[in-house]
């Protein structure tokens, strides 16, 4: 169970609160307006933003004062997941170590691990000869090495064509049941809400929502989401 | 509360701040405890502040008045070779100044091409010692790096601007007023601060090119305090005259310009529709060709008496070729170490007093640190043992401002953009250092370095301080070789030392962006 209790979290002059709780092992999509803080309630969770309140549980562990890279967190971004300075293997093997010292077994894991993806034989490319999608599928790589319980998504394939972003979200939705990871998705669309998540949180205005039922509440929209989505 | 996670620590950034605020106030204190206010000014101490101040403010007006014309030229003409010429007027700034000087004296000097000419037709050689001959150096030097500033506020006018004058259908006189008028009286007076700023402090111009009662700098005047008369109480006095002069300066230099002549983008042509009648035509071809006359001819006549007086270099050039080359290698070591913290500390948000320090290498005199470093060692050392590294350390404060301006931005993006990513794997400290932070910064990085390598290769200022007849940076021996008016063998160093600046420069920027990925 992920716990925010009591949260707020201060983004410049920007407030949101949050009081909710995400059952783990399930998929939750974060929609909202732009500006209303949903990348401020994920990048909350990782350790990016210092709540002025509140604190973030995981299990038992509080999260609240843990560094970004200790917290049990893999993160996608919305651009620049990958360094353009090395090659596919080096990026998804920072998942395993981040100085990238890789024992032969540990290099033959990240060889699996893009494999896995679909990239097995372009290990040695740098990102600049992959096109967007297989970006994101070294990415996706790199998140399988992790292995991380928290899987948290800030609209990473928002540059993707609608064909390819499905493909990336049910990649993503396979790689969660096999790291058997929780995964907060933000998203500005829907479709995507309704393509893998069981669950929506709504964040409007400042304040995050409790998750509910995907098809409930987007058959029955809350006057604020209906507002978003016209 | 949490605080605010940074993939790197903003500590060694500020130490290295420390370590130049305490160089330069440790100095300058011990300066000032040396100085003998009481004794005053004395009436050569006035001389010298007046010229100072005299060839500074000529060398101001006059590089900044020819740079308008030069600057307007480049802006509406098109030609082959613009973006060379362009790139060319950069090169001053890693030129050597005694190269610079020999190549002045080849062509403007008593026996020089324009008084071998002036000769034929029963006319007096010229005489390039004195003012005139330090205004010359200096716009030699300055008028390229006017012309880069100026040109960069002609490029900032919008295109827009130009086709909707063209609409409008105004003539030139409406374009002045329009357009050009109001972005020259932005720019100008920023450029005569920064031309004016870097005469005040140039030392080896008036060391080559001045001298005597009547042409003598402060900087100068402390070198001769220090070197001839050995009055450190005086070359202390003079030091904090110079100090409050290049302080005043800078500050001023700083608050009124904006650019820095060091961005790129300047060889962008922009498309006019004014200036086509054969008068404009006529006008700015005098001007291009006038110009990169005097730039270039100088650097020819270094080439051209430099060539046969490279095969009959002493073993003591070549000896004072490696001593350069190893202070100049040592300063831009010692540069990184400094600046590399530094605009990763500024890049992380701690930025007020780092960035004040680096900037402080703008203001202060190297004479001046050289003085008090000289003090400071005298009681527990011998400062001509210690010449070359205090030469070396030196260089790379004076090199540190310009630097920090090539890091800064780059190190602000890379934490920008790789900043969350590299927390979220858990990648702070040792590995964003050595797997992003210094990869991504890799062609800044060469850029740098290779400024600082040139500049240090070429300097002439703390060198003269310290120096006993045994040791001698090849700058230091090329001023010797003139002193004994070996003139040939001056030029072929001068050559050799161009090539090793040059080459310096070239090595490690190209180093840098070498399979650099975008």
């Amino acid at each position: 169970m992920l716990r925010l209790e009591s949260c707020h979290i201060q983004n410049g002059a920007f407030t949101v609160q949050a009081d909710l709780q995400i059952k783990a092992g399930s998929k939750v999509a974060v929609i909202g307006p732009s500006g209303g803080g949903k990348s401020t309630l994920v990048e909350a969770i990782a350790g990016f933003l210092p709540l002025t309140q509140g604190r973030i549980l995981w299990r038992d562990m509080d999260l609240t004062e843990m560094a970004p890279g200790k917290r049990p967190v893999a993160m996608l971004f919305q651009d620049g997941n990958l360094f353009p300075h090395l090659t596919v293997a080096q990026n998804a093997g920072l998942g395993l170590r981040a100085n990238l010292q890789l024992s032969s077994q540990e290099q033959a894991q990240v060889l699996r691990a893009l494999q896995r993806v679909g990239l097995g034989d372009l290990a040695e490319r740098k990102p600049a000869a992959l096109s967007g999608g297989q970006q994101s599928r070294v990415a996706l790589a790199r998140v399988l090495l992790q292995q991380r319980d928290l899987l948290l998504l800030d609209e990473p394939f928002a540059a993707l064509g609608p064909a390819l972003k499905a493909e990336m979200l049910d990649l993503v939705a396979e790689i969660a049941c096999e790291t058997h990871a929780t995964v907060l998705m933000v998203s500005h669309d829907p479709k995507d809400a309704r393509r893998i998540a069981d669950q929506v949180i709504l964040v409007a205005d400042g304040i995050a929502h409790a998750p509910l039922a995907t098809a409930d509440l987007l058959d029955n929209p809350p006057p604020a989401l209906k507002a978003y989505l016209g | 509360m949490a605080r605010r996670a940074q993939p790197i620590s903003a500590l060694p950034g500020a130490g290295a701040a420390l370590v130049v605020a305490a160089l330069i106030f440790g100095t300058l204190a011990a300066v000032a405890l040396r100085a003998e206010a009481g004794r005053g000014f004395g009436s050569s101490d006035w001389a010298a502040l007046r010229f100072t101040l005299t060839q500074a403010g000529l060398s101001a007006t006059l590089s900044v008045a020819l740079a308008i014309g030069l600057a307007r030229a480049l802006a509406r003409r098109r030609f082959f070779g613009r973006s060379v010429l362009i790139a060319l007027l950069g090169a001053p700034f890693i030129l050597p100044v005694i190269v610079a000087i020999l190549g002045l004296l080849a062509v403007f000097g008593r026996a020089g091409w324009v008084s071998q000419a002036l000769g034929l037709f029963g006319y007096e050689p010229l005489q390039i010692y004195g003012l005139h001959g330090v205004v010359l150096a200096h716009v030699f030097f300055n008028l390229p790096l006017a012309t880069r500033l100026i040109l960069q506020g002609w490029q900032e006018i919008p295109a827009e601007r130009f086709r909707l004058a063209a609409q409008l259908n105004a003539g030139p006189r409406a374009i002045w007023q329009l357009l050009e008028a109001p972005m020259l009286l932005r720019v100008v007076p920023g450029a005569l601060a920064v031309v004016f700023a870097i005469c005040l402090s140039s030392f080896a111009v008036a060391l080559t090119l001045g001298g005597g009662p009547r042409a003598t700098t402060i900087e100068l005047a402390i070198y001769q305090a220090f070197r001839f008369d050995f009055d450190l109480g005086r070359a202390a006095l003079l030091s904090g005259v110079q100090l409050v002069l290049t302080g005043l300066a800078a500050f001023v230099a700083l608050r009124v310009s904006a650019a820095d002549g060091v961005g790129t983008g300047l060889d962008r042509a922009l498309r006019r529709w004014d200036g086509d009648t054969g008068l404009a035509r006529g006008l700015d071809a005098f001007w291009i060709l006038s110009a990169a006359l005097f730039l270039m001819l100088p650097l020819a006549a270094v080439v051209a008496s430099g060539a046969s007086g490279l095969f009959l270099l002493k073993p003591n050039v070549w000896m004072a070729a490696l001593t350069s080359v190893l202070v100049s290698g040592l300063s831009t070591v010692v540069l990184l170490l400094l600046a590399l913290p530094m605009a990763a500390s500024v890049a992380l948000g701690r930025s007020a007093m780092i960035e004040v320090a680096g900037i402080l290498g703008l203001a202060a005199s190297p004479l001046v640190i050289g003085t008090g470093l000289f003090i400071v060692i005298y009681p527990i050392a011998d400062p001509f043992s210690l010449a070359l590294p205090v030469t070396a350390l030196v260089n790379a404060v004076m090199a540190l401002p310009f630097a920090l301006r090539i890091l800064v931005p780059r190190a602000r993006e890379v934490m920008a953009r790789y900043g969350k990513l590299s927390l979220s794997l858990d990648m702070a400290g040792g590995p964003f250092l050595w797997r992003v932070f210094l990869p991504r910064m890799r062609a800044q990085v060469g850029f740098a370095a290779g400024l600082a390598a040139a500049l240090s290769m070429g300097d002439l200022g703390v060198i003269t301080l310290f120096a006993d007849p045994e040791v001698a940076t090849l700058p230091l021996q090329i001023y010797r070789l003139m002193g004994a008016y070996q003139m040939q063998a001056a030029a072929g160093a001068a050559l050799l030392l161009l090539g090793l600046s040059m080459g310096a420069f070239w090595i490690l920027d190209r180093g840098g962006r070498w399979h650099a990925e975008a």
